[in-house]
C-alpha cells in the first residue's frame, strides 16, 4: 500500500510557477483532499505524481521509493482526469480491462479482474456498451472501476464529481468515498467545493499559488484557518480591518474605523499593529435590542437586505460605522421581526473571532480566490 | 429507494438475474475480442518494451526528422541550385528568356485568378451542404469529390471534349470550338479541379463551427447576412485562408491537364514540359517557380493573421433584402448552376467517348493486348507500384512527423517544423521533379526509384498533415491516462491514438495514393524513358497517338483500377474493427 511524499517540489511552465517548493505528505490509505480555486496547481500536482509530468526541482517518493524518473505507466498510480477520458472506441469491460491487459496479466484474470470491478460499481449490465451509451454518473463509475482494475492501490481524482449535475455530485461524494475507504486505496482527489472537500476527505490541503496553505483534517481547517485565505476559501466569514489599541493579559481591544472596538481573545500582536478580525456568519449574532445596548461586543447596525437560502437565512448589516457584517442563521431560529431596514444589534463573542495579521498587499487580495 | 411488496421485489429480481445473465453473455462476448487483443505478437511487444526506452523513441523521431531532410525537403533544393551556373545560357538567350518569364508570371496570375474565383463559388456550395435541409444535399456531397478521385490529367481531356470540341458545348451553339485551347480554357480547367478543395476544407470548418456565435449575433439584431459577414466569416478565417492556399497550389501545380488545353498558352509547368530537354531553361524556371512560390506560402502565412476583413459595419435594410428567402434560393440556384455547368459536366464529360469505346469495339482491342494497350498495362504496373510504394513509406515515415507536430514535441520548432513540411505541397510539381531528376542523377539510381522518391516528396505533406490534425483532436488526457493504467508509450499509440485516429490515415494514405496515381508534371520531369499511366495518356492526347475511344477507355481504365483500390481499402480497413 502506497504513501506519498513530495519534497520541496517545483514546476514552471515558462515564466509561470504551477508548483512552488512544496511539501506534502499523504499516509497510506489516506483520503487527502486538495481544495484550491482555479489556477492554483492543483491538476499540476496530480500529474506531477502521475509522472505525467516531471518536477523540475525536488524529489517525489511513492511507497519510499523515489520516483521522479520512473514513468507513469509503472507507478503504480491512476490518473482519472475531469472528464474521466473514458477511451470511446472500446466498450465498458475493454475499458475496464485496459489495465490489466496492459500490465501483461494473462486474459482470464484480466476479464476476472475488470468483471469484479464492473459489479462493485454496478455497471455490469452494461459492459457492452460505449462510453457514449452511459449517463455522467456511469462513466464517472467507469473511470473508477478501470482504475481500479489497473490494480493500482493510489487513485488520483482530478475532480471526479465536476461533471456532474449537482444533485449527483452531492449524492456521488458519500459513495466515492465509502468504496475508497472500503477497499482500503489511498486517494488523492482535487476539487475547488470545500463543502465536497470537507464530506470526503480525512484531511484537506489547502491549495494556493502552487503552495500549500494549510494541511489537517476538516475540522481544524474549518475551525482553526492559519490564514485569511484559507478562512474566507473554507466556509467564508466577515472580516473587518482595524489595530490593536490595547492589550492585557486576559484580552485585547481592537479598533475598527470610525473608532468602533471589539473585544478579542489574547494574541500576541502589540498595540498600534495592523490587524484584520474573522467572524464566521453563523457565529455573528442578531441579538433582541431593548437591554442589550452597552453590553461588549454588541453593535447597532441596520439590515441591508436578508435572503432566504432554504434551511438558512441570511441577513446583510450595516454596522454604525460603516463597516459591512453577514449573518446567518437556521430559518427554525429566525427571528421573525428582523426584516430589510430594521434596526438590529450584532454581537461578535471574542472566543469566536479570530485575528489575522494585516496582508501587506491589503485585504483584497487575499479574499480573491485564486 | 427499494420499496416493499411482492411485486416491486420480484420486477427487482427480474432485473437483477436477467442483467446479471445480459453481463455472462457480454463476458463471453468480450472475452473473445480480449482474446484477439492478447494474441498481440512477440514482436508487437518487443516494440512495446522498447518504447519505455527514451533512447529508442528519440531515435524514432530522429529518423523520421532526418528522413525528411534527407528524402524530401534538401533534394528538390540541392538539385536546382547545383546547376545554377547554367543561368547563364538563360540569360544569353534573351528571346527565351522574356518566354520563361512570361510563362512564370503566368502561372500565378492564373493560380491568384481561380483561387479567388473558387472561393467565391465554392462557398455558398459548402455552406449549402452543411446548412441546407434540401434533400439534394447528399447527391451534391458525394458528386463533389468526383473531381477529387479522378486523376487531373482526365479532367483536362474531359474538360477539353466539353469546351473545345464540336460534340461538346459547341454543339449547343451551333459552332466548330466554343473556347479555343488557351488562357480563358487553363482558366476553366482549373476552376473545376480547384474547387472541390475549398468545399470539401470549408465544409468540415464549418461542421465544426459553433453555430452559437451566429445565433447570438441575431438575436443581437443582425440580419443573417450581416452576422455570416461580420461574426462567422472572421471566424473562420484560418480555414478560409488556408483553402486559397491550397487551392492556389494546386493550380500552380497542375501540368497534365494544362498541357491538354493550353494551346499557344504558357504557364511554368507547360514551358517546363514543353522544354523538358533543355536543362538551362528547366533550372531557370524550376528554381524561380520554387523561390517564389515558397516565398509567397510564407508570406500569407505570416500576412493572413493580420488581415483584417473589411466592412465592419452593417447595410441593415440593403442585407435584409438580401437575406430574404427569394434572394437565398437564388444564391442557392446559382452556386449549383455553376457548379454543375463548371465544374462536373466538364469533369465527367469524358464518360460519353468512353461508352463509344465500350460499344465500338475498343474493349476488345484493349483486352486483347495489342499495341497501345501493352504499353499502357506496363505504365498501369508502373504507375501502382510507385502508388504503393510511395503510400507505405509516407505511412511509416509521416506517422512520427506528424505526432512531432501534433504533440509539440520539438517545443519552439515545431511551427518551423510545421511550415516547413508544407513547402512539398506548395512547390509545383514538375518544377520539384527537374530538381529531383538532377540530384539523384549524381547517385546513378534507377529511374524507377527517382520517380518512387518524387512521389513521394510531393504526397508526403498530405499524410503528415491530415494525421497530425487527427492526432491533435485526440486529447492528451486519453493517452496519459492509458500511461497511467500501464500502458507503454507503443501501446498507447497502438491502442488509443491510433485506432481514434485510424479515418484520418486511411483517408490521409488515399489522398497520397490518388495523388500519386494522378500526377503528370513530376513523372514526366523525374523519369526520361519510363511513362506512368498520366504521362502516357497526356502522349496520347497530345500527339494523337491514339484515338479518342481509346484515350476516353484509357482513362476509363485508370478511374475504375483507383476506385477499385478505394473499395478494397475502405473494406480492408473496416474488417479490422
Amino acid at each position: 500500500m502506497p504513501s506519498v511524499r513530495l519534497a520541496k517540489v517545483t514546476k514552471r511552465f515558462g515564466s509561470i510557477t504551477a508548483i512552488d517548493n512544496l511539501d506534502l505528505g499523504i499516509e497510506d490509505g489516506e483520503y487527502l483532499c486538495v481544495l484550491g480555486p482555479t489556477g492554483s496547481g492543483k491538476t499540476t500536482l496530480l500529474k506531477l505524481i502521475a509522472g505525467i509530468l516531471k518536477p523540475d526541482q525536488g524529489e517525489i517518493h511513492i511507497d519510499g521509493k523515489l520516483v521522479n524518473d520512473v514513468p507513469p505507466q509503472e507507478r503504480n498510480t491512476a490518473y482519472l482526469p475531469q472528464d474521466y477520458a473514458l477511451f470511446p472506441h472500446l466498450s465498458v469491460i475493454e475499458n475496464a480491462a485496459f489495465g490489466p491487459t496492459s500490465r501483461e496479466i494473462d486474459r482470464e484474470q484480466a476479464i476476472e479482474i475488470s468483471g469484479k470491478m464492473l459489479e462493485m460499481t454496478r455497471l455490469a449490465g452494461r459492459a457492452g456498451s460505449f462510453p457514449n451509451e452511459l449517463s455522467g454518473g456511469m462513466q464517472q463509475r467507469l473511470a473508477l472501476a478501470r482504475a481500479l482494475a489497473s490494480g493500482v492501490s493510489l487513485l488520483l481524482l482530478d475532480e471526479p464529481l465536476g461533471a456532474l449535475d449537482a444533485r449527483l455530485r452531492v449524492e456521488l461524494r458519500y459513495k466515492l468515498r465509502s468504496l475508497v475507504k472500503d477497499e482500503g486505496f489511498t486517494a488523492i482527489h482535487v476539487t475547488h467545493d470545500q463543502e465536497e472537500a470537507m464530506v470526503v476527505g480525512d484531511r484537506i490541503a489547502v491549495l494556493r499559488h502552487g503552495q500549500i496553505q494549510q494541511a489537517s483534517i476538516p475540522f481544524t481547517i474549518y475551525n482553526e484557518p492559519k490564514s485569511i485565505f484559507v478562512a474566507n476559501f473554507v466556509g467564508g466569514a466577515n472580516f473587518l480591518e482595524g489595530f490593536i489599541s490595547e492589550r492585557g493579559p486576559s484580552g485585547s481591544w481592537v479598533q475598527l474605523r470610525n473608532g468602533l472596538a471589539v473585544r478579542i481573545k489574547e494574541t500576541g500582536y502589540s498595540p498600534g499593529e495592523r490587524v484584520v478580525l474573522a467572524v464566521r456568519e453563523e457565529m455573528t449574532e442578531i441579538v433582541k435590542p431593548a437591554k442589550r445596548n452597552g453590553e461588549t461586543n454588541v453593535f447597532a447596525g441596520t439590515v441591508t437586505s436578508a435572503s432566504f437560502l432554504g434551511s438558512l437565512i441570511r441577513y446583510e448589516i450595516q454596522l454604525e460605522n460603516g463597516d459591512v457584517v453577514n449573518s446567518r442563521m437556521p430559518v427554525s431560529l429566525r427571528n421573525d421581526s428582523v426584516l430589510s431596514g430594521e434596526r438590529v444589534y450584532v454581537r461578535l463573542q471574542p472566543e469566536n473571532i479570530k485575528t489575522y495579521l494585516s496582508p501587506s498587499g491589503g485585504l483584497y487580495i487575499e479574499l480573491e480566490a485564486v | 429507494m427499494v420499496r416493499k411488496g411482492t411485486f416491486t421485489d420480484i420486477l427487482f429480481l427480474i432485473k437483477y438475474i436477467s442483467a446479471h445473465i445480459l453481463f455472462q453473455r457480454e463476458m463471453e462476448r468480450q472475452s473473445v475480442v480480449i482474446a484477439q487483443r492478447k494474441g498481440t505478437s512477440r514482436f508487437v511487444r518487443i516494440l512495446d518494451h522498447l518504447s519505455s526506452k527514451a533512447w529508442a523513441r528519440y531515435l524514432v523521431y530522429v529518423f523520421s526528422v532526418l528522413f525528411f531532410f534527407a528524402l524530401i525537403l534538401i533534394p528538390p533544393i540541392a538539385g536546382i541550385f547545383q546547376k545554377i551556373s547554367l543561368f547563364g545560357e538563360v540569360y544569353a538567350t534573351p528571346e527565351l528568356l522574356a518566354r520563361a518569364n512570361s510563362a512564370i508570371l503566368w502561372s500565378f496570375i492564373t493560380a491568384f485568378t481561380v483561387s479567388i474565383l473558387d472561393l467565391v463559388a465554392a462557398l455558398p456550395l459548402a455552406w449549402f451542404i452543411v446548412r441546407s435541409r434540401s434533400k439534394l444535399i447528399s447527391l451534391v456531397d458525394t458528386l463533389t469529390d468526383i473531381p477529387f478521385l479522378i486523376p487531373t490529367a482526365a479532367l483536362g481531356y474531359s474538360a477539353s471534349l466539353f469546351w473545345s470540341k464540336p460534340e461538346g458545348v459547341s454543339n449547343l451553339f451551333g459552332m466548330e470550338t466554343f473556347v479555343q485551347p488557351g488562357f480563358l480554357l487553363v482558366l476553366l480547367l482549373h476552376f473545376a479541379f480547384s474547387y472541390p478543395v475549398i468545399v470539401r476544407v470549408m465544409v468540415g470548418e464549418l461542421l465544426g463551427y459553433k453555430e452559437v456565435y451566429e445565433v447570438a449575433a441575431k438575436t443581437l439584431g443582425a440580419q443573417p447576412l450581416t452576422s455570416v459577414r461580420t461574426v462567422t466569416l472572421p471566424l473562420l478565417k484560418p480555414a478560409l485562408v488556408a483553402s486559397f492556399l491550397l487551392a492556389f497550389a494546386r493550380s500552380l501545380s497542375e501540368t497534365g491537364a494544362t498541357v491538354m488545353v493550353a494551346g499557344g498558352f504558357e504557364n511554368g509547368p507547360v514551358f517546363i514540359f514543353n522544354n523538358v530537354d533543355n536543362e538551362s531553361v528547366l533550372v531557370y524556371v524550376s528554381s524561380l517557380l520554387i523561390v517564389t512560390s515558397v516565398g509567397i506560402f510564407f508570406l500569407v502565412r505570416l500576412l493572413a493573421p493580420r488581415l483584417r476583413l473589411p466592412f465592419r459595419r452593417a447595410w441593415p435594410d440593403f442585407e435584409r433584402r438580401l437575406s430574404s428567402p427569394a434572394s437565398a434560393k437564388l444564391r442557392d440556384g446559382t452556386t449549383i448552376a455553376t457548379f454543375l455547368f463548371f465544374v462536373i459536366i466538364p469533369s465527367l464529360f469524358v464518360s460519353l467517348p468512353l461508352v463509344n469505346a465500350l460499344a465500338d469495339g475498343t474493349l476488345g482491342e484493349a483486352l486483347g493486348g495489342v499495341e497501345p494497350w501493352i504499353s499502357f498495362r506496363d505504365s498501369m504496373v508502373l504507375s501502382y507500384s510507385i502508388g504503393l510504394i510511395s503510400t507505405v513509406v509516407n505511412i511509416l515515415i509521416g506517422l512520427p512527423a506528424a505526432v512531432l507536430i501534433a504533440r509539440k514535441r520539438l517545443r519552439h520548432l515545431t511551427p518551423v517544423f510545421d511550415a516547413l513540411v508544407n513547402i512539398p505541397i506548395i512547390v509545383p510539381s514538375i518544377a520539384l521533379g527537374v530538381s529531383l531528376r538532377f540530384f539523384w542523377a549524381a547517385f546513378e539510381i534507377h529511374e524507377f526509384w527517382v520517380l518512387v522518391l518524387s512521389h513521394t516528396t510531393i504526397t508526403y505533406t498530405y499524410f503528415v498533415m491530415s494525421m497530425a490534425a487527427s492526432v491533435e483532436s485526440v486529447s492528451p488526457d486519453m493517452e496519459e491516462v492509458a500511461s497511467t493504467l500501464g500502458a507503454r508509450p507503443f501501446a498507447v499509440f497502438r491502442r488509443i491514438t491510433l485506432p481514434l485516429t485510424k479515418y484520418s490515415a486511411f483517408s490521409g494514405a488515399v489522398l497520397v495514393f490518388t495523388r500519386c496515381i494522378g500526377e503528370t508534371g513530376a513523372a514526366r520531369a523525374s523519369a526520361r524513358t519510363l511513362k506512368t499511366v498520366p504521362v502516357l495518356l497526356v502522349d496520347w492526347i497530345l500527339h494523337g497517338t491514339a484515338s479518342p475511344s481509346e484515350s476516353a477507355l484509357g482513362i476509363g481504365f485508370l478511374i475504375l483500377a483507383s476506385f477499385a483500390i478505394l473499395l478494397i481499402l475502405r473494406i480492408v480497413i473496416r474488417g479490422k474493427r
